[in-house]
């Protein structure tokens, strides 16, 4: 990592973001931070604009007014060149996985690393590490149309941490998956969160991922998923809700401030 | 989950509301875009040669791809132009008693102009638009988004090698498009006016000279060019999910081929002007 210099500064900053297309503005004015180590979920319904929050924060996209801070960089101060080597330090996980249809899993999980032209005796270990660490080293040689739809959700998690970025962005991770399913993702995002510490953004529309990241951690010693302590002294902070209406931050706060707040827009989240 | 509350949706503007005159300005705005963000993309797959990384896989595939794939079909094309030509001449040819004549009409024709014009549009309708439905669904799959958010540069990796391809291939599918015409073209003569081998390919094979060989191949260049930019900006550019991906593939293939014809015209110009013959 090069930006090491300033541990306590926010890994990600929005600062009055602004995006629209043609005649309506999706975000109009967003303002968050993410501390390190934590997991930002960003709560939104469908088309509030939480795909585009993450590719924001990728410089995958350029706000309209605003800026976007990654890093300790300002994202709109660099150009396309810099940014392409900058996104290296990130791991995106995409709403549908996004694999590369004409590679292999082991090409594709490999691809950023052969990019950087890392050795080759290397990599496969690597990779290798990637897919046991998601559970799915057995479809190593399979093309991606092979896999249903979870499988290759975590194929695209492995190929998102093999770099072992110090920031990933997770769009909807289990958007359209059974229960089960689920609840696998979600552990391997606690795993990255507490045996990593990686910081990370995770957009959703299910609320009860969200709590479940909030009421649970991985722990090292027995490899489990424990529940957290009921009074939250376990780890401090680890997970903040972050709800958007109408192109805005609406709310902000853990999981208990979420439930006790009242708010009959936030209310209608909960069911 | 919640539905949505009046508030939430903005007003939309009506489109009938909006004037002619706007209508008219966005149109010319959004084509003079278009022109620019092409150029751009067809510059930078160019200034993408001068530096490394580059994807000599990328380009080998490409080069089996659209080069080896379009054998066939430009083959099968070569044949019945020559063969045509010949059919339609021969004719005209046994009034004047010029049958001899036959090889020469039939091989300036064919690799003057014929030759490269059928040859690409023929890689048109073939390429331009497999070019665009492949990076079209990768866009629309975020293929393209996952690559850049790896860093790297599509531009790189999915442009460059399809433009050199193309352009590598193209002149050389000619040269197979033009000797497989002359094959049609004689297998006719030979048929309906009785040439022999020897009269056709005496002829066809004198009549070209370099400018002419020059002319034949120095277009194929300009065309493979537009091919694979056109195809690739169009693929790059879809948006609105799979219906876009077939709406990119249409006009990628309309655009390509009215192009090909346009700027083979202002070529033949500017050749005839530095190659005269
Ligand atoms: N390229 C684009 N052109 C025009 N509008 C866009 C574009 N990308 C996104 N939008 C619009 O921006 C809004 C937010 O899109 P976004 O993909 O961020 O939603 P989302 O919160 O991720 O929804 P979902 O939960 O369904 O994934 C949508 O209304 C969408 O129509
Ligand atoms: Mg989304």
């Amino acid at each position: 990592m090069t930006n090491a210099a300033a541990p306590a500064a926010a890994p990600i900053v929005f600062e009055n973001v602004r995006l629209g297309f043609e005649q309506t503005e999706v975000l109009r004015g967003i303002n968050f931070s993410v501390t390190p180590r934590e997991t930002a979920v960003l709560l939104g319904e469908t088309g509030s604009g939480k795909t585009l929050i993450l590719k924001l924060a990728a410089g995958l996209l350029r706000p309209d007014s605003g800026r976007v801070r990654v890093l300790g960089r300002d994202l709109g101060e660099m150009s396309e060149r810099e940014l392409l080597d900058f996104r290296r330090q990130i791991g995106f996980v995409f709403q549908e996985g996004a694999l590369f249809d004409s590679l292999t899993v082991e090409e594709n999980v490999a691809f950023r690393l052969r990019e950087e032209r890392v050795d080759e005796s290397e990599i496969a270990v690597r990779v290798v590490e990637a897919l046991e660490f998601v559970e799915m080293a057995d479809a190593i040689a399979k093309l991606p149309g092979e896999l249903s739809g979870g499988m290759r959700r975590r194929v695209s998690i492995a190929r998102a941490l093999v770099s072992r970025p110090s920031i990933v962005l997770y769009d909807s991770p289990t958007a359209g998956l059974d229960p089960v399913t689920s609840q696998r993702i979600i552990t391997l995002i606690l795993r990255l969160r507490d045996l990593q510490g990686v910081t990370a953004l995770l957009a959703t529309h299910r609320l009860q991922d969200a709590f479940a990241l909030a009421n649970f951690r991985f722990d090292p010693a027995s490899q489990r998923v424990l529940r957290e302590h009921e009074d939250g002294a376990s780890g401090g902070p680890k997970t903040r809700f972050l709800v958007l209406r109408d192109g805005q931050v609406y709310f902000e706060g853990n999981d208990r401030q979420i439930r006790d707040s009242g708010d009959p827009y936030l209310a209608k989240f909960l069911e | 989950m919640a539905t949505t509350t009046p508030h939430e949706t903005p007003p939309e503007v009506a489109p009938a509301s909006r004037p002619l005159t706007t209508v008219v300005n966005d149109t010319i705005k959004n084509t003079l875009l278009s022109v620019q963000d092409y150029t751009e993309l067809a510059w930078q797959s160019i200034v993408n040669l001068v530096s490394p990384p580059f994807y000599f896989r990328d380009l080998l595939d490409q080069v089996d791809v659209i080069g080896v794939g379009s054998l066939p079909i430009i083959i099968l094309t070569g044949f019945f132009i020559g063969a045509i030509m010949v059919l339609e001449t021969a004719a005209q040819f046994q009034r004047f008693g010029t049958t001899a004549l036959t090889g020469n009409a039939v091989s300036l024709a064919l690799i003057r102009e014929l030759g490269p014009t059928i040859t690409a549009l023929m890689v048109a309708g073939r390429s331009a638009s497999g070019i665009a439905s492949e990076l079209g669904s990768m866009v629309v799959t975020e293929q393209v988004d996952a690559m850049r958010a790896m860093g790297t540069d599509p531009g790189r990796k999915l442009v460059t090698p399809r433009m050199v391809a193309c352009v590598a291939v193209l002149p050389l599918l000619t040269g197979v498009a033009d000797f497989v015409g002359l094959i049609g073209g004689f297998l006719v003569a030979h048929v309906t006016l009785g040439l022999s081998a020897a009269e056709f390919w005496h002829h066809a094979i004198d009549a070209p000279g370099t400018n002419d060989l020059i002319h034949g191949l120095s277009k194929p260049l300009v065309f493979g060019f537009i091919i694979a930019t056109v195809g690739c900006y169009k693929g790059l550019k879809v948006r609105g999910g799979t219906e876009g991906v077939g709406r990119a593939t249409t006009s990628a293939v309309v655009i390509a081929s009215v192009s090909i014809l346009a700027s083979g015209f202002f070529l033949d110009k500017l050749l005839m002007y530095l190659f005269p013959v």
